[in-house]
C-alpha cells in the first residue's frame, strides 16, 4: 500500500524543502521506498537540499510533456537505498502542470514507491493545487510566528475543503529558551489555535543549517533536529513515538557547545 | 521594572502574538470580508434607527472571541458598539 503525502504550509521559508528532505530520507532509512516530488516549478530546491543538483537530466515538466518516461528521470540517491527524487524544472513556470496530469503521475508512482512525498511551493495558486491533488494525506510546516500560522489555518481549510482528512502538523524552528521567557508561542499554543494533530516539532537548530550547507539531510543523526525528524518518520508509519524533550536546544547546550570548542 | 510590574504578572509577547491569532483567524474562518462587515453594518443601522436615533459614524462592529455560556471555551460573537444620540426620539407613534 502506497501513501501519498503532501508537506505544505502556506507562507514560504517555514522549512517545507528541509521538512520533505528529511522525512523523505527517514522514511528510506526505516527501509520503505521513498520517492521525493519537487513540484515547486520554477524554484526548484530540493534538489540542492538533497545534494543531487548535479545529476539532473530530466524534470517533472519533461515527464508530464511526455518527453522522457518517469523512471528517466528519477534521481537515485547518493546514501540512502531506496531513495529516489524527481526533481523539478527551473526554466518553466507552475501552468506548465495541471493537476489531472500530476494525478495521473503520482498514480505511476504509486505502483512502484511505498511513500510518495510531494514538497509543495509556497502560496495557494496552481502550484499548490496541484501539489494537493494527489494527496491521500498532509503534513502542515508552521513555525511559532502570527503570519506563519494565520497561513497554516488558511492551507487546512483549504486541504479539508479537498477532502484530504489526514492532517498532522509539524512545529519548525522551536526555540525552548524563549519559549521559557514567554517570548515565543508554545507547541501547545500553536496546536491549540490550528486544533489539527501534532505529529512533531523540530528544534531551531544550527545543525540544520550546516547540513543544508552540505547537501545532506541530518534525519537520524544524533543532533535534536535529526532525531526529532526521525520520531515524526516513525510516527508516519504508524509507531508510537513518545514526544522529545527539546529544552536542552538552548542554553546549556550552547554552553556546552562552547566548551567543546575550546 | 516598576513596582507594579513586580507584583502583576507583565504580558509576555507571546500572549500577544496568541490574542492576535485568535482574532484574526476567527475573522479569517467567518470569511467576512470587509465588503460584508460593512453590510451587516448598514442592516444594524437602518433596523436600530427605526426604534432610537443612533450616531452611524461612531457605530463599531467586529468579530471577537468571548466566553461560552456552556463554560466549554471561546466561541466567535459579534461585538457591535452602537452609539444611541436619543433614546425617546423614535418611540412607539
Amino acid at each position: 500500500m502506497c501513501e501519498v503525502i503532501v508537506i505544505t504550509s502556506g507562507k514560504g521559508g517555514v522549512g517545507k524543502t528541509t521538512t520533505s528532505a528529511n522525512i523523505g530520507t527517514g522514511l528510506a532509512q526505516l527501509r520503505k521506498k521513498v520517492v521525493l516530488v519537487d513540484t515547486d516549478i520554477g524554484l526548484r530546491n530540493l534538489d540542492v537540499v538533497m545534494g543531487l543538483e548535479n545529476r539532473i537530466v530530466y524534470n517533472l515538466v519533461d515527464v508530464v510533456e511526455g518527453t522522457c518516461r518517469y523512471r528517466q528521470a528519477l534521481i537515485k540517491d547518493k546514501n540512502t537505498p531506496n531513495l529516489f527524487l524527481l526533481p523539478s524544472a527551473q526554466t518553466k513556470d507552475k501552468s506548465a502542470v495541471t493537476p489531472e496530469q500530476m494525478k495521473k503521475l503520482v498514480e505511476e508512482l504509486k505502483e512502484e514507491f511505498d511513500y510518495v512525498i510531494l514538497d509543495c511551493p509556497a502560496g495557494i495558486e496552481q502550484g499548490f493545487q496541484n501539489a494537493i491533488a494527489a494527496a491521500d494525506r498532509a503534513l502542515v510546516v508552521t513555525t511559532p510566528e502570527v503570519s506563519s500560522i494565520r497561513d497554516a489555518d488558511r492551507i487546512i481549510g483549504l486541504l479539508e475543503s479537498n477532502s484530504i482528512c489526514k492532517i498532522d502538523l509539524i512545529v519548525n524552528r522551536i526555540r525552548m529558551d524563549m519559549v521559557k521567557r514567554g517570548e515565543m508561542m508554545s507547541i501547545d499554543d500553536v496546536v491549540e489555535i490550528l486544533a489539527i494533530d501534532l505529529i512533531g516539532a523540530i528544534p531551531d537548530d544550527e545543525s540544520i543549517v550546516i547540513s543544508t550547507n552540505q547537501g545532506q539531510p541530518l534525519v537520524g543523526d544524533d543532533s535534536l533536529a535529526g532525531k526529532a525528524y526521525m520520531n515524526i518518520c516513525k510516527r508516519v508509519i504508524g509507531e508510537n513515538v513518545e514526544f522529545l524533550d527539546l529544552t536542552d536546544s538552548g542554553f546549556l547546550k550552547r554552553l556546552s557547545r562552547l566548551f567543546k570548542k575550546s | 521594572m516598576s513596582l507594579l510590574d513586580f507584583f502583576y504578572k507583565r504580558k509576555v509577547s507571546s500572549d500577544y502574538a496568541k490574542d492576535r491569532l485568535k482574532l484574526l483567524l476567527v475573522s479569517d474562518r467567518a470569511n467576512c470580508s470587509p465588503d460584508v462587515m460593512e453590510q451587516i453594518k448598514n442592516d444594524i443601522i437602518e433596523v436600530i434607527s427605526r426604534y432610537m436615533e443612533i450616531d452611524a459614524s461612531g457605530l463599531d462592529i467586529q468579530i471577537t472571541q468571548t466566553e461560552s455560556q456552556e463554560g466549554n471555551g471561546s466561541v466567535p460573537a459579534l461585538f457591535a458598539n452602537i452609539p444611541i444620540k436619543d433614546v425617546r426620539s423614535k418611540t412607539i407613534k
